[in-house]
């Protein structure tokens, strides 16, 4: 099969506008006869399912937690990025498609990401006239902040909540549609197959957590926005019940995967404190504007860091990349941490950290406040007391944050943070128009893999998120499903419903009866193990394959002997964490497969064997040039396709933040 | 900071489902790290009886960073037990020390009912979000972000408002099971804001009506809301709900 990415034909700028001027047209009366399927409710899937049931589509959206206001969307902290230019700083719809396709390290395509920053100023419309309370500054207008990989103000925010408000809106939008009778929501619902009939999507199997039952539901189309899968390390800023699930069903039913091996790892996260960890808790990549990153310039030096002199630190980021110092991008923030702690400069107990200064910021606000208040003489204490509470009217709710879960305050005593797993660049392929290589069938938001290429830039995953379902999907959905209005409501006694929901229902029983003797959170453990030891920030052939036969080792191990209590028809959260385990495993898989296969190093994947002299990650553009999209071939393992990417406006070269 | 373990008794509600009688039942836990969050300590309890062929405790959570509001425990008669301004996912286990006892419950209100164990249903907040809880703007209608100033200070208080995360605490503290702090936020929020003008008086209306249809009781101004509120949302959110009602409540005898 070969890949149709439905690029536009046309000059880049015009490309989305002649698409949008030519495609079909669903017509309102036929619009009520259609139905679709929207699974997930964050960001994409929110504003996805708000945005159809507004123009009249029959809607049915799932969640799998108690309301889709909880949607792991709204844990981003730092903002979301608009060319808006509303600071005359220079921005513009092509800087942020630049800054977006370089930072992505010349993996993403083209044409996807000027479509995202050419819809991202009418997000932040949308959003406002929701009610989204964005920071203002004190004449009533919207107020920015940099981000990481660029160097103009281009981020809106909500304090450090800007997914919280911008979920809440868009979540406001969908109950709005749910009221009016243009959406019907399944809470605590999740999606266990998707049906195909004649090679189309025709609707899905979901099972309600809480009675336990299987249901059919039958759709023209079917949209996954089920965000990343970022727990497939066990440890992540994921929230505890995010999963690959819904895209894995997807994919075993035919849809490919695409650059499955690329995983943003973050740098300012807080580091894991014992083995007892769950999860990790990001630091929003916001305080990289004010804070500065150091380490002791002496090895394994277990001081007090207040009693570490200026010349004893190494401000490590400043010193390797003068020109952007600490706002360098996430891959290359989280690789020279790496590389300190390896090299045996980490600090606090585990010695896998580093300092995250606030001392200087506190300092530099402090006389600026001084100074406003026309004090010029300020002691030092004085000048400590107003520039703390200039950071923390900035940041405060992380700091609590910070404070809350390792009891250390960090306005006094720099934060250690430290990289994790954050978000998923990969995702199942989709072309132009977001669909998936199984016709009828979408994929939107972090689900996907199209806008971010190896690296995705701060304050871009809501960007992206909102951009396909408020302003992408209304339009592209259309284009399908104008030929499908005479296709008449499929009853869900068709075989292929009754086959995909006794397929569910024997994989249920199977995990059920292995009846073993250890706990599915045990097997997650090691395979995030094996993940992050072996797939994580720094990846070689040996350790890819080693690991390949570990995770085929572990899940043999699964099936044989994971202990599943409970029963089958009641709520039974441990029997959903394993169905969500058992998927991850094969995963982890394809993971390490695609990330053997791309003997490269870019963005976020990091091939040893495939390094500048100083250490820098060195892409192959001669002969990696491509997204990797996988076929499932079921027990014969997966046939991969190569979809070569164009740059015809921003011509790769080496990355350089220096 | 120094780190320390500790062995606890817990009693836990266990409820089987919404149509059978629950009872507290005792634990025991041991060796638990003071850095520990309270979930973990109750990852390491449900591990422990799994293994010991026993069915875990059920609990709602997810984001474990204390925004999702799906953590709802009931820690020593506090919504999300001890610490201020807390949610059950972000309370560490430093907050207790060796020996103590933890009676862990799930909410309890009329319009919350239990679903197994700890699990609660909510899905009363989401039909009073249905009822109003927005502003009308279908996609693409909007104007320029930038195109209606609006004063710091409302913006402001508009996102203290909104920063509710609708987990519920303030409805299981209250004595009456009141709802008021959860629907004064959101009609705050958009009332403080331009944008949510034409629908003021109708959306208070609404919301109001719902929440009483769905069994929540009155307000009696004993801010126990406030106090447990995870997220510390001003009870003048509820002076501000019961002002927007009169107001409404006239304008609409007027008509």
């Amino acid at each position: 099969m070969a890949l149709d990415s439905k690029i536009p034909h046309g000059e880049m700028d015009k490309k989305w506008n002649d698409y949008k001027g030519h495609v079909k047209l669903v017509n309102p009366a036929n619009k009520r006869k259609l139905e679709v399927i929207v699974v997930g409710t964050g960001l994409a899937g929110a504003s996805a399912a708000a945005s159809l049931g507004e123009l009249g589509y029959k809607v049915k959206a799932f969640c799998f937690q108690d309301s889709p206001r909880r949607a792991h969307s709204i844990a981003a902290q730092g903002g979301i990025n608009a060319a808006k230019n509303y600071q005359n700083d220079g921005d513009s719809v092509f800087r942020l498609f630049y800054d977006t396709v370089k930072g992505g390290d010349y993996r993403a395509r083209e044409a996807n990401v000027h479509r995202l920053a050419e819809v991202s100023t009418a997000i932040i419309d949308q959003c406002v006239a929701q009610g989204v309370p964005f920071a203002r500054e004190y004449g009533g207008l919207l107020s920015n902040r940099s981000f990481g990989g660029t160097q103009v103000q281009r981020t809106f925010y909500a304090a450090g909540q800007t997914g919280q408000q911008l979920l809440l809106g868009a979540y406001s939008a969908l109950e709005r549609q749910v009221a009016l009778g243009n959406v019907k929501m399944y809470t605590r619902h999740e999606m266990l197959d998707v049906v195909k009939i004649d090679d189309k999507a025709r609707g899905i199997i979901a099972r309600d957590l809480t009675t336990g039952k299987t249901e059919k539901h039958f759709g023209h189309a079917v949209l996954l926005c089920t965000g990343g899968y970022g727990n497939v390390f066990y440890l992540s800023t994921n929230a505890m019940g995010s999963n690959v699930t819904a895209a894995w069903k997807a994919h075993k039913k035919g849809a490919f995967f695409g650059n499955p091996c690329f995983t943003q790892i973050h740098p300012t996260c807080i580091p894991v404190s014992g083995d007892h960890q769950s999860k990790l808790t990001l630091m929003s990549e916001s305080l990289r504007n004010d804070g500065r990153i150091w380490v002791p310039k002496q090895k394994g030096d277990n001081r007090n860091p207040k009693d570490i002199k200026e010349e004893e630190r190494d401000y490590y980021l400043e010193r390797r990349y003068p020109a952007f110092g600490n706002l360098v991008p996430r891959d290359v923030a989280s690789r020279a941490a790496k590389e300190r702690c390896d090299e045996g400069y980490g600090v606090g107990t585990t010695k896998m950290a580093v300092y995250l200064d606030y001392k200087d910021a506190i300092i530099r606000y402090g006389k600026i406040e001084a100074s406003k208040q026309g004090n010029d003489h300020a002691n030092q204490d004085e000048i400590i007391a107003l520039g703390k509470d200039v950071v923390k009217e900035k940041y405060g709710n992380l700091f609590e944050m910070y404070e809350k879960i390792t009891g250390e305050n960090p306005y006094e005593t720099p934060m250690r943070i430290y990289p994790a797993v954050h978000y998923t660049m990969g995702g199942l392929w989709v072309d132009y128009e977001l669909q998936t290589t199984v016709k009828g069938l979408y994929a939107l938001g972090e689900a996907n893999f199209s806008d971010h290429g190896a690296n995705r830039l701060g304050a871009s995953a809501l960007m992206q998120g909102l951009a396909d379902g408020y302003f992408v999907i209304p339009y592209t959905i259309g284009n399908y499903l104008a030929d499908e209005i005479h296709t008449a409501n499929i009853s869900t006694d068709h075989p292929a419903f009754v086959d995909a929901e006794k397929a569910v229902t024997d994989r249920l029983q199977k995990l059920k009866q292995i009846n073993g003797k250890q706990t599915v959170e045990s097997f997650h453990k090691r395979l995030g193990k094996i993940m992050w030891d072996k797939c994580g920030m720094a990846r070689n052939e040996q350790g890819l394959k080693q690991a390949i036969q570990e995770i085929q080792d572990l899940k043999k191990e699964f099936w044989s002997d994971v202990r599943v209590p409970g029963d089958i028809e009641e709520m039974n959260l441990e029997l959903d964490k394993a169905g969500r385990v058992a998927d991850f495993i094969e995963l982890g898989e394809l993971m390490c497969v695609d990330a053997l296969n791309r003997n490269e190093s870019c963005g976020g994947h990091f091939r040893e064997e495939s390094q500048t002299e100083d250490g820098e990650a060195k892409r192959d553009d001669e002969n990696c040039n491509y997204v990797a999209a996988w076929e499932n071939k079921a027990e014969m393992g997966w046939e991969l396709h190569k979809e070569m990417l164009q740059f015809e406006i921003v011509k790769p070269t080496q990355r350089s933040y220096k | 900071m120094e780190h320390y373990h500790m062995n606890l008794t817990l009693k836990v509600w266990r409820q089987k489902n919404s149509n059978v009688k629950g009872a507290l039942e005792t634990y025991q836990v041991k060796n638990i790290s003071s850095e520990m969050s309270f979930l973990e300590m109750f990852d390491v309890l449900n591990e422990q009886l799994i293994v010991e062929g026993k069915e875990p405790i059920a609990f709602d959570h997810d984001c474990r960073e204390g925004i999702c509001g799906m953590c709802s425990m009931y820690i020593n008669g506090q919504a999300h037990g001890p610490w201020q301004k807390n949610t059950t996912c972000q309370l560490h286990m430093r907050a207790f020390k060796d020996g103590d006892e933890i009676v862990v419950e799930p909410w309890r209100s009329t319009a919350f009912p239990v679903v197994k164990d700890l699990v609660v249903n909510r899905s009363s907040f989401d039909r009073i979000i249905q009822a109003g809880g927005f502003i009308s703007v279908n996609t693409g209608n909007a104007v320029d972000a930038n195109a209606i100033p609006i004063d710091k200070k409302d913006a402001d208080d508009a996102f203290m408002a909104a920063a509710c995360i609708g987990c519920g605490a303030c409805v299981a503290t209250c004595k009456n099971g009141s709802a008021m702090l959860f629907v004064g936020a959101k009609v705050s929020q958009l009332a403080l804001l331009p944008q949510g003008a034409p629908e003021r008086e109708s959306r208070v209306l609404n919301m109001v009506a719902q929440m009483d249809k769905e069994g929540f009781g009155n307000c009696t101004n004993t801010y126990a809301c406030e106090a447990e509120c995870p997220k510390g949302i001003s009870v003048a959110n509820i002076a501000r709900l019961n002002s927007e009602f009169l107001k409404a409540g006239l304008s609409t005898e007027e008509n």
